[in-house]
């Protein structure tokens, strides 16, 4: 109540502080982007491993779009933003933004004409970027193939359109300027601090958002991304499986755990990336990470303890495993004898504490991206119905896993089901 | 024992419920048009339909049909008298070896039952899941193709598929 009462209130202030913050001057249009050959292919290549340790390229293109040309829609609980064109295209594209114009839009969330940027764009965390970062990025993205394409109209409720709440919104969350100087990356775990915090901003999936759209505090602690579960970043090592360091690295740069499994959902793209770039980003990145953890198992939600699913309905779940889950996750089968990916028990979508990432993966499967390892799954969507999939998790958890049951798992399964 | 409905007929299956569906179709009833090809859903060799749907039916587990419609490429004409797309196939000469020829006919009558004069990208991301190891994918699109611009095979009303 007093949350709500709380989110009004600031809800309330925040014309107000657009009226006092918003205008801010447009940036004069250049003629172009800088000629081509006057960047190094050094430079080029600088700018390659920033864009992508910043995963510009995941929400900057579509499903079938040219790479940077935008287009992509990401759905926020205020409705639906698309991501904008940053090829050079003159017209479109960010083809006549100065160095200034997008430095300002990396460290403040503006345009080059002025307007604010949504926080769908992560610049709360990309401010924190350094000078030498922000225009290899902007060198890289200048020597694109410009792509002409304008991005659909955002669909957003009422009256977030009107962008200068955003200049609200920005006092709350937004605290400019570069933190962890490049001098200081030389620690690694300074270096994987700055990765995580400012290019990676891994905390726009796993801190979760508050009701006015800002990251939760303390950060990390988890959330919820295009209806999967970003777990939480501060228990991997005390997991039922834990996670080394060793672990990360081998998840975040190949897609894959030999203890854990497969980047699945919207972290997919995210390890795709994390394999083009230097080994030493994804070392850093892990021992942060590593530096993070807190004592103790992620706390349980309260809820009164139910005895483990019926006999029945893990007796139906063993039916179904046998028949379409063990010809690869059952004992001896080739994806764990030949392939030596980890049995299904340590996966953490079983070992999770909500359904949310194993309904997803059952339902949906794992489609076959370009990743540095080949990961598949088929989507079972339509050979099973929701309450056989509810059998299934009963006999994964209890029988594979030794978990508790998941409670109310058909109904979970029917909204991820309607919400494809 | 399970109940369900194969190609129009109400059929009762004596086989384990553990039972791929795919392993009941050939080897109780005798349909052996589905291929088994990889056994992990990988390939689209045994793609029969499930109301109206392409599924693996070597992952596929009988436990999981009861009372539900499942078509195999038997339902869709004889060597004699062929279907649209079994004809447009050997019209075309899809097949090679012709082992993943039954999957990739059953995938695309799933396209032309749900999309109307369906566009080249269209059939190509229906059919990407099924795999030609022949390489004969550009004869098995021709064939597709062919049938969806013909209206031989039209979208059906909604309803239960038959």
């Amino acid at each position: 109540m007093l949350r709500k009462a709380l989110a009004l209130a600031v809800v309330a202030a925040l014309p107000v502080a657009a009226c006092i913050f918003w205008p801010q001057p447009a940036i004069a249009p250049t003629d172009g982007p800088p000629p081509a050959d006057g960047i190094s292919p050094a430079r080029v290549a600088r700018g390659a491993r920033v864009v992508a340790l910043g995963d510009c390229m995941v929400c900057h293109t579509a499903a079938k779009g040219e790479p940077y040309a935008g287009g992509l829609a990401l759905a926020t609980p205020f409705g639906a933003i698309y991501s904008t064109n940053i090829t050079p295209d003159p017209d479109t594209g960010i083809g006549r933004w100065s160095y200034a114009a997008f430095e300002r839009a990396l460290r403040h969330g503006v345009a080059r004409d002025g307007h604010l940027l949504y926080p769908a764009f992560p610049y709360t965390h990309y401010t924190q970027m350094t000078d030498d970062d922000i225009h290899a990025a902007y060198d890289y993205l200048m020597t694109r193939t410009p792509v002409k394409a304008e991005p659909p109209k955002n669909e957003l409720i009422f009256p977030l359109g009107f962008r200068p709440l955003l200049a609200g919104w920005n006092l709350l969350f937004l605290r400019p300027g570069n933190r962890i100087a490049a001098q200081d990356q030389q620690v690694l775990t300074e270096r994987g601090k700055y990765l995580v915090n400012s290019l990676g901003h891994c905390a726009s999936c796993h801190s979760g958002l508050n009701l006015i759209g800002g990251e939760k505090s303390p950060a990390f602690g988890g959330g919820t991304v295009d209806g999967w579960h970003a777990p939480s970043l501060l228990h991997l090592a005390s997991a039922s499986v834990p996670w080394s360091q060793t672990d990360i690295v081998d998840y975040l740069r190949t897609g894959m755990s030999r203890a854990h499994g497969a980047a699945k959902g919207p972290m997919q793209p995210v390890v795709s990336h994390l394999a083009e770039v230097p080994a030493q980003d994804v070392q850093a990145i892990a021992a942060y990470i590593m530096q993070i953890q807190v004592a103790g198992k992620l706390s349980e939600p309260a809820r009164k303890l139910e005895k483990s699913a019926d006999a029945d309905q893990r007796q139906l779940g063993a039916v179904l495993f046998a028949s379409a889950c063990a010809s690869c996750h059952g004992p001896g089968a080739p994806m764990t004898a030949v392939s030596r990916y980890p049995a299904l028990k340590t996966s953490p979508a079983v070992l999770g504490q909500q359904p949310t990432n194993f309904l997803q993966t059952v339902l949906h499967g794992v489609p076959l991206k370009n990743a540095p390892v080949p990961i598949y799954m088929p989507a079972f969507a339509d050979m099973l119905s929701d309450q056989q999939i509810a059998s299934l998790a009963a006999y994964v958890r209890a029988d594979l896993a030794q978990q508790p049951a998941w409670q109310h798992v058909a109904d979970q399964s029917k909204t991820i089901r309607e919400g494809q | 024992m399970t109940r369900l409905t194969i190609n129009g007929q109400a059929r009762t299956l004596a086989s384990v419920p553990s039972s791929p569906l795919l392993y009941a179709l050939r080897n109780e009833l005798k349909l052996n048009g589905a291929k088994f090809g990889c056994g992990m859903g990988q390939c689209g060799a045994c793609t029969v339909l499930v109301d109206g749907k392409p599924v693996f039916s070597c992952v596929t587990p009988l436990a999981a049909l009861d009372g539900r419609q499942v078509r195999t490429i038997e339902s869709l004409g004889t060597a004699d008298l062929p279907g649209a797309l079994q004809a447009a196939f050997i019209k075309h000469q899809a097949a090679q070896c012709g082992y993943c020829i039954a999957g990739m006919i059953m995938r695309a009558q799933a396209l032309l039952e749900t999309v109307k004069a369906p566009s080249d990208q269209q059939i190509a991301e229906h059919m990407e899941p099924n795999l030609c190891r022949c390489g004969t994918h550009l004869r098995i699109f021709a064939a597709i193709r062919e049938v969806a611009h013909s209206g031989l095979v039209v979208p059906k009303q909604k309803g239960p598929a038959v």
